[in-house]
């Protein structure tokens, strides 16, 4: 079976794998201990130990990977008849990787009028477009997406694939996954590929202030979704070249039906505004809320939460920024009386100058701002609010 | 018909946390809890029951403390509580876990509906909704907030999409739904079905019981692992804004035009 092994023969008895394990798995007599009924194989042992005494040990070697390309793909999702904007970020990131690796950058569009995706698609950086005109598509549902994914998957052999960890995204990337029996990583907040092809996924992990590089290392494709607003959009390279191949639509499905689809009241998304100001416990009471909105309003932008907010019941749902809820990329966005717990931190990393109002000198809300403004939020919301009356 | 709930068992309390200090996990109300958005499958799967006449499973992969939580959701109106428990299942990726509950779901001779929180709380990775649905061949919908119509052929459910916009879609049985906290908020149970509850027995299955494939659980069937954990850097230190509360208000209007706001 598969486990943990402390070499007896390294351990120091220090007992930072004791601290370290969340499990409460790891217990100090004489040497490092075990109980292997507790433990979950998180590995967080591993990397605390200073002597390297503790390996985790799979029982069957590792399959060998399959022979693939070294070609990277970004799933085109469309938004509105035109890629979402989180495929010209991926694409950015796709060409890094694939200079990385010598291979060759596609995007995958499917619904009505995917091949006049394209142009803008390989403008973006992709040096070929799989495109799949078909209006079975179009309801959104994810069972078309998978079949024809799965499809290319097994023909084409990608290296690597990558999805917008849009709502949509996160519905499909892991259908692909579990039909193609490869690994995925959730939300990941930072990319990076070796000479050896494997992809380091970075996001935030055990829920609390830690980050987590996970590989996936010995299945193809390499498969990740990725935040909104977390990589830049690469810029447009007017008149790029590229190949676009045509793909059947699937036929034979039976699909659920969609009724009717409802839009969201407007303004009501603050992924693309461009002024954001956000509001977190420390803003004190659901009443002060209303300076926030103001200010927001004054700068022609939109109002932002912490999750706990959300939770109370203070701000809706789609205002939250974070992990659990939405990613921006304001050009401005000002926070008060946030923490800045990692979780809340994973939403606003696309963000371009960030303006930080909090009464605790040490918030980590500060090592992520430009600007840091100690002071009580409420009254420094009054002070803007009334030298700029208008 | 019969209905899964896939429950997950979370830590409770607040969370873990990094000592600045020691740098390493400090362990806050360590409890574990049901995963909270589990607990609104839960309300769904019972208020269905009461709607159709359906047998309600509650259905977890983890340890055998686990099979505390479950009979919670028996006091809640599950009928039946299902554990998969073996020490081969630690280590589990998602793959391995959807593959693992799959074989569970088979095991019960299969189910009309399953559910499934949005997401848990402590992983964070909404992915075994989809994988699951993927390795029982059946459709799914993710944010579903509300099941508005349901019969034994099948439900009208409304979910959130892109931009908060908010889809109908009818989907035939069986199909597997992920659900959100807008489904209605848990009730307590009841002192009758915590009685009811008294006379449910957690079922427990073992790797070898469920005919798991050792290759395809736990740690050796997962393609994913963490290969280095770390505390993030900060980045570049923020200018300090200094001053009363008005001069530092003047001095952020002079940020806020720079930037062109
Ligand atoms: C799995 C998981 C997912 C999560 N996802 C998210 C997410 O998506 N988004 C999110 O936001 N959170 C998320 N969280 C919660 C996150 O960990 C934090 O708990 C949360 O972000 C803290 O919110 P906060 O900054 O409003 O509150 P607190 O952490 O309580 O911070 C309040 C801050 O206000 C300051 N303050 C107090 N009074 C004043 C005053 N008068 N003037 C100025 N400052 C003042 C304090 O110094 C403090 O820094 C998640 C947690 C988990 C475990
Ligand atoms: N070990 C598990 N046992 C039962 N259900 C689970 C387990 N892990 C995840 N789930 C279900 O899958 C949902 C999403 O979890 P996750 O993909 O881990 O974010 C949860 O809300 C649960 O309904």
């Amino acid at each position: 079976m598969a486990g943990l092994r402390i070499s007896k023969a390294a351990c120091t008895s220090c007992g930072l794998c004791q601290s370290a394990c969340p499990a409460g798995a790891l217990y100090i007599k004489r040497k490092a201990e075990v109980d292997r009924d507790a433990c979950v194989l998180c590995g967080l042992c591993i990397e605390a130990c200073p002597m390297g005494a503790i390996t985790l040990e799979k029982e069957a070697d590792a399959p060998t990977v399959a022979e693939t390309t070294r070609d990277v793909w970004v799933f085109a999702e469309g938004l509105d008849g035109r890629p979402h904007p989180v495929a010209f970020e991926l694409l950015g990131q796709a060409r890094a990787l694939a200079a990385a690796r010598g291979g060759v950058v596609a995007a995958l569009a499917m619904g009505t009028g995917a091949e006049s995706w394209a142009p803008p698609l390989i403008e973006a950086g992709a040096d070929r477009v799989y495109a799949c005109e078909g209006d079975i598509f179009d309801s959104g549902m994810t069972e078309p997406f998978a079949a024809v994914l799965a499809n290319l998957i097994e023909t084409e052999r990608p290296e690597t694939l990558l999805f917008g960890a849009t709502v949509f995204g996160r519905s499909l990337a892991p259908r692909v996954a579990a039909r193609v029996g490869t690994g995925l990583t959730a939300d990941c907040t930072g990319l990076d590929i070796g000479a050896d092809g494997l992809l380091q996924q970075t996001r935030p992990a055990f829920g609390g202030n830690l980050m987590a590089t996970i590989i996936t290392a010995a299945r193809r494709p390499q498969m990740a979704t990725v935040r909104p607003g977390v990589f830049s959009a690469a810029p447009r390279a007017a008149g790029r070249q590229g190949e676009v191949v045509r793909v059947q639509q699937p036929t034979g499905l039976v699909l659920p039906q969609v009724l009717k689809t409802a839009p969201g009241a407007p303004g009501e998304s603050i992924a693309a505004a461009r002024v954001i100001v956000s509001a977190g416990r420390g803003i004190g009471n659901q009443k002060n809320l209303e300076l926030v909105r103001r200010l927001a309003e004054r700068l022609g932008g939109s109002m932002g939460v912490t999750r706990p907010l959300v939770d109370m019941g203070w701000a809706p749902y789609p205002c939250q920024i974070g992990q659990t809820g939405l990613a921006v990329a304001p050009d401005l966005l000002v926070c008060c009386g946030v923490s800045g717990a990692i979780q809340h931190l994973a939403g606003m990393g696309g963000a371009k100058v960030v303006v930080a109002i909090n009464s605790d000198p040490q918030a980590p809300i500060f090592g992520a701002a430009h600007y840091k403004v100690v002071g009580d939020a409420v009254e420094i919301l009054k002070q803007l609010l009334a030298q700029n009356k208008s | 018909m019969r209905i899964v709930v896939c429950i997950k068992q979370v830590p409770g309390g607040s969370q873990v946390r990094m000592d600045p200090v020691t740098n390493t996990l400090v362990r806050e109300g360590a409890k574990a809890v049901t995963n909270p958005f589990d607990a609104y499958a839960i309300e769904l799967a019972v208020r269905l029951k009461a709607e159709l006449g359906a047998e309600v499973v509650a259905l977890s992969m983890g340890i055998p403390a686990t099979g505390a939580l479950l009979l919670d959701a028996a006091a809640r109106g599950a009928d039946r509580c299902v554990l998969l428990t073996d020490r081969a299942f630690a280590g589990a990726d998602t793959l391995a876990t959807s593959y693992t509950l799959a074989l569970g779901i088979r095991r019960l001779g299969g189910a009309d509906l399953v559910l499934c929180g949005r997401m848990a709380v402590d992983g964070d990775t909404a992915q075994i909704g989809p994988e699951l649905a993927e390795a029982l061949g059946l459709p799914h919908l993710t944010e579903v907030d509300a099941v508005l119509e349901a019969d034994a052929s099948g439900l009208t459910v409304q979910r959130s999409i892109e931009g908060g916009a908010k889809q109908t879609v009818r989907l035939g049985l069986p199909a597997l739904l992920c659900v959100t906290k807008e489904i209605g908020f848990p009730t307590m149970p009841s002192i009758a079905g915590v009685r009811a509850s008294r006379s449910v027995a957690v079922e427990t299955f073992d790797a070898e019981a469920l005919g798991a494939d050792p290759a395809r659980i736990g740690l050796n069937g997962s393609p994913t692992q963490v290969v280095r954990t770390f505390v993030p850097q900060r980045g570049a230190e923020a200018l300090p804004v200094e001053g009363t509360a008005g001069q530092q208000a003047a001095r952020l209007w002079e940020i806020f035009r720079e930037v062109g706001s």
